[in-house]
Formats: C-alpha cells, structure tokens, sequence
C-alpha cells in the first residue's frame, strides 16, 4: 500500500513491451494454467508457487439461461480450482511473488476460501503460513484449512475484526507476507486471468456483459481491468465493451446500497447472513468497483439468504455445478438483473462462479437430503418414490 | 480527558517512534487535533485536503470503527483508547 496516504498501489507494466512479445499462440503454447499468461501478470512464471490454479470450464449453460430468459449464458467454473475457489489464481500470484522479494511466511485474513488457498500454496511451497479467519466460519472452511498444517488462528469477531488485527500485524511484523495487505497490489492482479481465461474460450471475444460476486470489489474491477489489457496487448483486436454488473447478499451490501443510492462512496455496513465469503462490511475495493460499474452501464444487485439458497439450487439442478454461498448470490443476483431488463436477452453473458459448494453445506444441508429411505426392498422403492413412467 | 492514541508502524516516525501518544481530549476529532499539535506532521497524513478522514484510515474507539459511532464527534471517555489503522483488504 502507499505508505503516505495507505491507498492500494497498481502494479504498472510496458504494455507496448508486453505487446511485442505475447500472442495468442504464445498463451495457447503455455501451461494449462493461469501462469500461460505470465506475461501480464506481476511475477516470474520460473519458479511459480503452483498448484495448477486457472483454466477452469467455461460452460455453455442453455438449461440455466433457459430459465432466466438469456439465450446465450455461460459459467465460469472455478469452482474447480486446486483448493476449490478463485482464490488459487490470487495466492499463485502472491505467494510467487512474496517469495521473490523474499518473504518467508505467508499470513492473510481470510472469509474462508482465501484462508484454504494460502494454506494450501504455502505447504506447498514450503513455506510458514499463519492464517486469521473469524471464529464463526463455516467448519468445512475450518477443516480444509487447517489440514495443511498451518497456523491458523480464529478471532472472535468479525471478517473486519480480522483485518483490523492483520493490518496492525503487517506493521508489526513486516517480514510476513500478508498476500491480502502488504503484497495486494501483486495478489489482486491473479484476478484479471478470470478475463484472460474467458476471452480466449470465447475464441478471443470479450462476453457483452459479466456478472461478478463483490466482497472487497477487488476481483470486479481486476476482470474488467483484464479485458482490457488484452486489447491493449493485441490479443483483443477491438476495444472491448463489457458491461460490468456486481453481485451482493442482502445481509452485506454496501457497494449495492451505495449503487442504489446513487452514492459515491460507501458506507461501512456490519455484515449478517450466510454469504460469509463475501461478508466484508468495509470494501476496500468498494469504490472502484461501483466506478467500474456505472462506467460500463451495469448494476449491483443484492439478495436475501433465502434467495442465495434458491440460487444455489437452481445453478446445481440446470447445469450441475455446486457453488458455495458467493455462487448463489451471483445466480440470484443474475436472475433479478435479467428479469429487471438489466442483463439483456441479446447479450452474450459471463456469470462468475467463483467458489465449491463442498465449503458451505450447512447452507444446504436443511433443504436437501434423500428423496426417501427405505427398506432394501423392490416394493418398498415403488410405494415410496414415484418413478411410475419413468420406464 | 486524558486518551491514549495507538500509532501504526508507518507513521512513527512522527511520534518519535512512539506507539502510543497520551494526549487531552473530549472527541475523537480533537483526540487527532491534539496529536497533530503534540507531534507537527500527523494531520496532513490522516486527512484530505476537505479535512475528512483519508479514505484508507480507519479510526476506532475502543474496538468500534468511529463510522459506526458519531465520526470524528464521537465522545471519547477519560481512559480510552483510540487506534488509527491503515485500511486493508481481503475477500472477494
């Protein structure tokens, strides 16, 4: 951060440096996985802290689209990442770079999916790591946390309370890579490759209009910061026009009140609700990501618990892929904007699913269960479940 | 009142590598007043040219954000402690 006023630094790069050297053959050469756009990213691909995060699916989805009146929707799967969230592709990039300037402990705040994703890439690396999460998430995020072997340190209080604690920790111990605080500036730029990624299965064609979870509002601003890097870099020949549209839960929505609002700025909320991932009720990113919003012609929508449950299911019934609580609020999110008129049935639509449902089954786990136990027995399976003209 | 201001790392240097700066104050805005005038330099570091908090300074009293309370008005009892943090970020 810059140490006179604390703001965000932006990593800046030779774009006509980058241009002369990157291709599209060059990228499709590469590995299958976000380090195949090395060239834009802040960190030297040699010696990559590396579990394979990046080219995830994108997936045509006609089932999902159907239902919510878009003709041409698509998924980006990261729900498939190495620790099973988007996260992989930020701590790669940190931790990669941490290490070049010499960092030897990897530490961060974490919601949950950051916590797994640096606790991951540090044992692989072979690095310390000391990871702070509130003392209310999810046992699941506990679990896959902790099981790397990691310090891992539960606060009792809030997603903000955490970060507090890790911005008086980054100054005192400055040695300590916190990947979400002192090296942000490398960390946050792993989330242009969610761009990268898109347009080039899209046949190197940015999508007219995406749909992004918004916690910090890091990641919204780096995808739309990443499209257009790739027409600066000759790998986009048009200029891209993507409209950028962010999604919130109800329980915390300060970028979406502030949308609403008309504000131009946004007020710290306290976070509620079981969208604990996106729980950031003072959104450093916040600003920007509503700037990149308006900018394009987008909106910030928000939606209740109940609704992020419905999204949820609905994502996993029409085209098979379980997210976590941030995907149900971008599901949801998404079919309010496209019922609104807001998300166009012309456009051709990203929606980011962003992390695993494997993480947060307590979301889920009252509304689904078997459809009937019963005796092992042939007539017991047909008084019980009705299959009759399934034959 | 006397209040206990907690310093972050990067701006010691202002307080002569102090922590912490006891000062004599009724508000959390003049708690920062009385720092500046303790130790010249603070000010221009907290607030914009409008005089409005920075926007990646947070200021807490006790463990409350002052945003949640009454801002820079927000009283401070004798004995408190008020923290200036540099904003950071995590999540999504």
């Amino acid at each position: 951060m810059c140490e006179w006023c604390f703001g965000p630094l932006e990593v800046v790069y030779d774009y006509e440096a980058i241009a002369s050297v990157i291709s599209r053959e060059r990228v499709a050469a590469g590995p299958q996985t976000i380090w195949r756009y090395a060239d834009l990213l802040p960190a030297n691909p040699q010696g990559a802290v590396d579990l394979g995060a990046g080219m995830t699916p994108l997936l045509r989805a006609d089932r999902l689209g159907s239902e919510l009146g878009l003709p041409e929707l698509w998924l980006k799967n990261d729900t498939v990442n190495p620790t099973g969230s988007f996260k992989d592709r930020v701590v790669s990039v940190a931790l990669t770079r941490a290490r070049e300037l010499g960092f030897k402990v990897a530490a961060c705040a974490s919601t949950g999916n950051l916590a797994n994703s640096v606790a991951a890439h540090a044992a692989r690396a072979g690095m310390r790591s000391v990871v702070f999460i509130p003392s209310d998430l999810e046992t699941q995020k506990v679990v896959t946390t902790a099981v790397f072997g990691g310090t891992l340190v539960a606060v009792d209080g809030t997603y903000d309370d955490v970060n507090r604690l890790c911005a008086e920790l980054a100054s005192e111990y400055p040695t300590w890579a916190f990947v979400n605080v002192n090296v942000r500036s490398y960390y946050a730029e792993g989330s242009k490759t969610l761009a990268f990624e898109v347009a080039e299965q899209l046949g190197w064609q940015a999508p007219d209009h995406v749909v992004v979870p918004i916690a910090s509002g890091s990641q919204l601003t780096k995808i739309a910061k990443g499209f257009r890097e790739l027409h600066k870099v000759g790998l986009l020949e048009e200029e891209p026009s993507v409209r950028v549209s962010g999604a919130q839960s109800a329980g915390c929505a300060p970028v979406a009140d502030a949308f609403v609002s008309g504000a131009d700025f946004v007020k710290p909320v306290k976070p509620s609700g079981i969208a604990k991932s996106l729980a950031i009720g003072n959104p450093a990113d916040g600003g920007y990501a509503l700037q990149e919003v308006r900018a394009s012609g987008g909106a910030v929508g928000s939606v209740t618990d109940d609704e992020i449950v419905e999204g949820i299911k609905l994502l996993a019934r029409t085209e098979g892929v379980f997210a976590e609580t941030a995907g149900g609020v971008t599901v949801a999110v998404l079919a309010k904007l496209a019922a609104s008129g807001v998300v166009r049935p012309d456009e051709k639509v990203v929606a980011y699913i962003t992390g695993n449902g494997l993480k947060t089954l307590d979301a889920v786990a009252a509304s689904c269960g078997p459809t009937a136990t019963v005796a092992p027995r042939l007539e017991a399976f047909q008084a019980s479940v009705n299959v009759a003209d399934w034959r | 009142m006397s209040v206990k201001v907690r310093i972050p790392t990067q701006l010691r240097a202002l307080s002569g590598g102090a922590g912490e700066v006891e000062v004599e104050a009724a508000t959390v805005g003049d708690a920062l007043k009385a720092l500046e005038a303790a130790h010249p330099g603070f000010a221009e570091r907290l607030f914009d040219d409008t005089g409005s908090l920075r926007r990646f300074v947070n200021v807490f009293m006790g463990e409350e954000d002052i945003r949640f309370l009454d801002g820079l008005g927000t009283p401070v009892p004798s004995g408190a402690v008020v923290s200036v943090v540099p904003a950071v970020a995590g999540g999504q």
